[in-house]
């Protein structure tokens, strides 16, 4: 047969869970907003006096380069 | 787009410190800063690992985050890149950065700071000034003439990759297969042979 909980302590406890877990259906606030970027503006790399705003030209050239540095491809060896 | 990264390979890495001195020569980095360095683990001990370190240019980058007058930016290119005529040094960026990347330069008397310095990816930096001007806050602008990072084209073993995160995960990848794994990637089995009172295969098995 139970017994009925009805002691001080029982009481006092179930008063202190239901406190301690009054915050744990808060909802997370969140007020970070990502900045606006303050500087001067960027120029894209392709806008240089060597490739005069030809994008295809630049990144074609990067590609390559890029490529270039794998050196199982230019000594072809496996 | 593509979206420049780098990728150092441990395995390849020798410790030279050729991408370090290249960029310091290069982009005449003041004294006591440092873009580029190379961290060796386990140092001294057999399996040592050395990896080279510098701006990793995230994609979510936590300087950005963190920067109180917001003068970070990311390039068309995917270069995390900063104006360093609004940068105040407070060194947010610093504590933010997982790898170590903003440098400062001192600027005076009692250790104070200056504006913050970090790997550009050799692309310059924002705003258009003269040439020398530019060079004197960012350094060298390689990429707009269709070069890559020096670092990366100075290093010896090509253990240092730049460029196309695609690309150079492709280059990596193919690499890895063709070397394997264990003991083989640094020739130890063939210079030295297998270990004493064991088999072959019973070496090829502890790999």
């Amino acid at each position: 047969m139970m017994r009925k909980l009805t002691t001080p302590g029982a009481v006092v406890a179930a008063l202190l869970l239901a406190v301690g877990l009054s915050a744990c259906g808060e909802k997370k606030v969140t007020s970070y907003e990502p900045g606006k970027y303050s500087g001067a503006p960027v120029a894209a790399p392709w806008d240089s006096p060597q490739y005069g705003g030809k994008q295809a030209q630049w990144e074609a050239a990067l590609q390559a380069r890029t490529q270039a540095q794998n050196d199982y491809a230019r000594i072809n060896v496996k | 787009m593509a979206r420049m990264k780098f990728i150092c390979d441990a395995n390849r890495c020798i410790e030279c410190n050729g991408c370090v001195t290249a960029c310091k020569n290069a982009n005449e980095v003041p004294w006591g800063v440092n873009r580029r360095r190379v961290v060796t683990l386990n140092d001294g001990v057999p399996g040592e690992r050395s990896i080279s370190v510098a701006c990793m240019h995230c994609s979510d980058a936590p300087c950005m985050a963190v920067c109180p007058v917001d003068c970070f930016v990311r390039s068309d290119d995917g270069v995390v890149l900063h104006d360093k005529d609004q940068c105040i040094g407070c060194g947010y960026c610093l504590y933010a950065c997982p790898f170590g990347a903003p440098q400062f330069p001192q600027a005076g008397a009692f250790g104070a700071r200056g504006k913050m310095d970090k790997c550009t990816f050799c692309q310059g930096g924002p705003g258009k000034g003269s040439d020398e001007e530019q060079y004197s806050k960012y350094g060298q602008n390689r990429i707009a003439e269709g070069k890559l990072p020096l670092c990366a084209e100075m290093c010896s073993t090509k253990a240092l990759l730049a460029g196309d995160g695609e690309v150079i995960a492709n280059i990596f990848r193919e690499r890895v297969t063709v070397r394997g794994k264990g003991s083989e990637v640094i020739g130890w089995a063939t210079a030295y042979g297998p270990a004493k009172g064991v088999a072959p295969a019973a070496t090829e098995g502890k790999k």
